[in-house]
């Protein structure tokens, strides 16, 4: 029983950082249409500014934190204003094949500026765990579960409260009316995919001081957000949120109680038993067809 | 711009005819490591060991008058990128003998490319008893397959009084290897053997094994991967209160890393290493140690990454030995004059006997093997 309730508790801390991670992709690849291969590398962005800011300038862990997430957020623009702007209307192989290009070079460039060992970031929190009967967990790690639930909070009401996500909605549903309507569509374009991407880099920000910072670090972490996408449907951020936790779920007593080694598996299991039984996601809305 | 391009191939023409060249002045030896991926800090730290030694080598005029020079080669901790990368280095660089790949399952992925090819390989690393039993007579290892490991480990564990264990491995050849021999000796000694928990290479969160293994009745651990995943499982068993003892094997370690990066959390854990920088009058050959020490230094690199890389070190000198052994850098040669050399290793004579299957034997040295002990931030030397 301890076992499990300890099981529990670390599908609880995970499963909040996959749905930090699969919020980003959402926007983008559900919300937008982008295949977004470079979220891994905005992940693995995000982790390497907190090393700069915090391991070599010296600044705060919790001043960090923004900085990485505003870092996300520029580089996210910079990628749409020069890759993504100029293709506009093509078809969505070729936007595939130049996220693909800018997900090799960008990786390659961290690993020719940082080398391929692998760097850690000290943070504030005490090393002693919070001890709660049979249970215990690390407080850096409830610290990203809730700056984590922040931003997915923060992210909700955004698209769904606020005049800017009524125009990112109204723009990707349906691009000319939206124009029409007085929306600036080109600065919609931009400013969600640079949400997706400033999310992308807090998710690494927060997990790379939890785990170890390294160039092909954002490898896994972007299948798992794919799995996680997928799952919850495409551009459904409530969606997003229990399917990063569903994910945890099944990876943690998939590796409990069946077999460790299919650990990292049980994300690509999941993709093909939803493509095969639910192809739209398990929370997916009702599309509109014609 | 069809102009442009038609130049490449005659640019590409022109540096190889040029390369060719200045190549035939020097020898060549071949390294196939993980300089990216999982194993990207092992791998550099072997390949900047390995660098020493071609250096030393060079200064001091190099082997059969000519310089050596290293091909390096990044096999991206991807088994199917370590066979690729020894085609490239045998049949386009045209190296008569490599060094690689680090990790036992790289290394199984380059022995069929060594018999196609018949150029020998000094395997510095990998630790699979696989690697000199399956019979590839280009195999040459100068590290301690895990069997060797837990037979020298089989002399302390009364000392810690073992009763029950459990596994936590890297789900490959090197960590399955180790779990299977490491078991056969502990139910030899009437220890029982527990969970065997395994783990992907690049895995980050390892907490639901260790949160299984918390729940055991077993009072140590036995944990087999290199050092990036060895600091995170440190951290999260100490972030789930798991207070068993751990003892980790495979000589990719680098304790000062772990010290340095799980902080207090490595306290208390246990550590069967293959070289011992820090103390350099304890090992077999002092003198070399603490030239390759200071040299390590003199360069700038990491003081934990020593443990790693002396192997790069020993392997590059190991293949040169043969190479001047042989009198002609050519693989057949090579190969035989592996046989005959007798060099000073940093851990112990590195001397080949033979190993696996009658008539096409690899070679198999036999290093030392310690065990150490992190406490207070220090390293300490038990007695084996």
């Amino acid at each position: 029983m301890s076992e499990f309730l300890q099981h529990l508790v670390n599908m609880l801390v995970l499963g909040g950082t996959y749905a930090l991670l699969g919020i980003g992709l959402t926007l983008i690849f559900g919300i937008m249409n982008v295949v977004n291969f470079t979220h891994g590398v905005l992940y693995t962005f995000g982790a390497y500014v907190m090393f700069i800011v915090v391991q070599q300038i010296g600044l705060n862990f919790f001043l960090a934190l923004p900085v990485a997430v505003l870092a996300g957020w520029l580089l996210g623009a910079a990628i749409e204003l020069t890759l993504l702007r100029p293709l506009r209307g093509s078809d969505i192989d070729t936007t595939m094949l130049v996220m693909i290009g800018a997900w090799i070079a960008m990786q390659s460039g961290t690993l020719w500026i940082w080398g391929g060992v692998a760097k850690s970031v000290a943070t504030p929190f005490p090393e002693a765990p919070l001890v709660l009967g049979p249970v215990s967990v690390s407080w850096l790690r409830l610290f990203v579960l809730a700056a984590a639930a922040l931003l997915i909070l923060v992210t909700y009401l955004l698209i769904n409260k606020t005049s800017l996500g009524r125009a990112m909605r109204a723009t990707f549903q349906d691009h000319d009316t939206a124009s029409l309507m007085g929306v600036n569509v080109d600065m919609i374009y931009t400013s969600t995919f640079a949400i997706g991407s400033s999310l992308a880099a807090a998710a690494g920000a927060l997990l790379g001081p939890v785990y170890v910072i390294f160039p092909q670090m954002g490898d896994l972490a972007a299948v798992k957000a794919f799995a996680i996408v997928i799952l919850g449907g495409l551009g459904n951020i409530t969606g997003a949120v229990i399917g990063g936790f569903i994910l945890a779920l099944a990876e943690e007593l998939g590796a409990g109680y069946v077999s460790s080694g299919y650990r990292d598996a049980m994300g690509f299991v999941i993709i093909i038993a939803v493509l095969i039984f639910k192809p739209t996601g398990l929370f997916a809305r009702a599309e509109r067809v014609g | 711009m069809t102009r442009a391009l038609g130049l490449v191939p005659a640019i590409a023409l022109a540096t190889a005819l040029f390369g060719g060249a200045v190549q035939a002045q020097t020898i060549k030896i071949g390294v196939n490591e993980p300089l990216t991926g999982a194993f990207a800090a092992s791998g550099t730290y072997v390949v900047n060991g390995a660098k020493i030694a071609a250096d030393e080598i060079n200064a001091k005029g190099g082997i059969l008058g000519k310089k050596i020079e290293l091909v390096i080669e990044d096999n991206k901790s991807n088994p199917t990128e370590a066979a690729a990368v020894a085609e490239k280095l045998i049949t386009s660089d045209k190296v008569p003998v490599l060094m690689g790949a680090w990790g036992s399952s790289l290394t199984l992925a380059v022995m069929p490319k060594l018999m196609e090819y018949e150029t020998p390989m000094v395997v510095e690393t990998s630790s699979s008893g696989k690697i000199t039993t399956t019979g590839n007579p280009f195999i040459f290892r100068i590290s301690p397959p895990s069997a060797v490991e837990a037979a020298a480990f089989k002399g302390i564990v009364d000392k810690l009084a073992l009763k029950k264990v459990d596994f936590l491995v890297i789900n490959n050849d090197w960590g399955r290897g180790t779990a299977e021999d490491f078991s056969k000796m502990m139910k030899d000694k009437g220890i029982s053997i527990g969970l065997v928990e395994t783990m992907d290479q690049g895995a980050q969160d390892m907490s639901a094994q260790l949160s299984k293994i918390k729940s055991s009745d077993s009072e140590t651990i036995i944990v087999t991967t290199a050092v990036d995943q060895l600091t995170l499982i440190f951290k999260q068993a100490a972030a789930l209160g798991l207070k068993k003892r751990i003892i980790t094997t495979g000589g990719s370690q680098n304790p000062d890393q772990i010290i340095a990066q799980a902080g207090a959390a490595a306290n208390g854990t246990m550590h069967l290493t293959t070289f011992l920088p820090w103390f350099p009058d304890k090992t077999p050959n002092p003198e070399a140690t603490n030239y390759f020490i200071s040299e390590w230094k003199k360069r700038g690199f990491e003081f934990a990454g020593c443990t790693e890389s002396f192997r790069g070190y020993d392997g590059i000198r190991t293949a040169a030995a043969a190479i001047e052994k042989a009198g002609k850098a050519e693989p057949a040669a090579i190969k035989a004059a592996l046989w005959d050399i007798n060099i000073k290793g940093l851990n112990g004579d590195i001397v080949f006997r033979k190993s696996g299957p009658e008539g096409k034997e690899s070679g198999q040295s036999q290093p030392n093997v310690y065990l150490i002990e992190i406490n207070d931030g220090k390293v300490e030397m038990k007695t084996l």
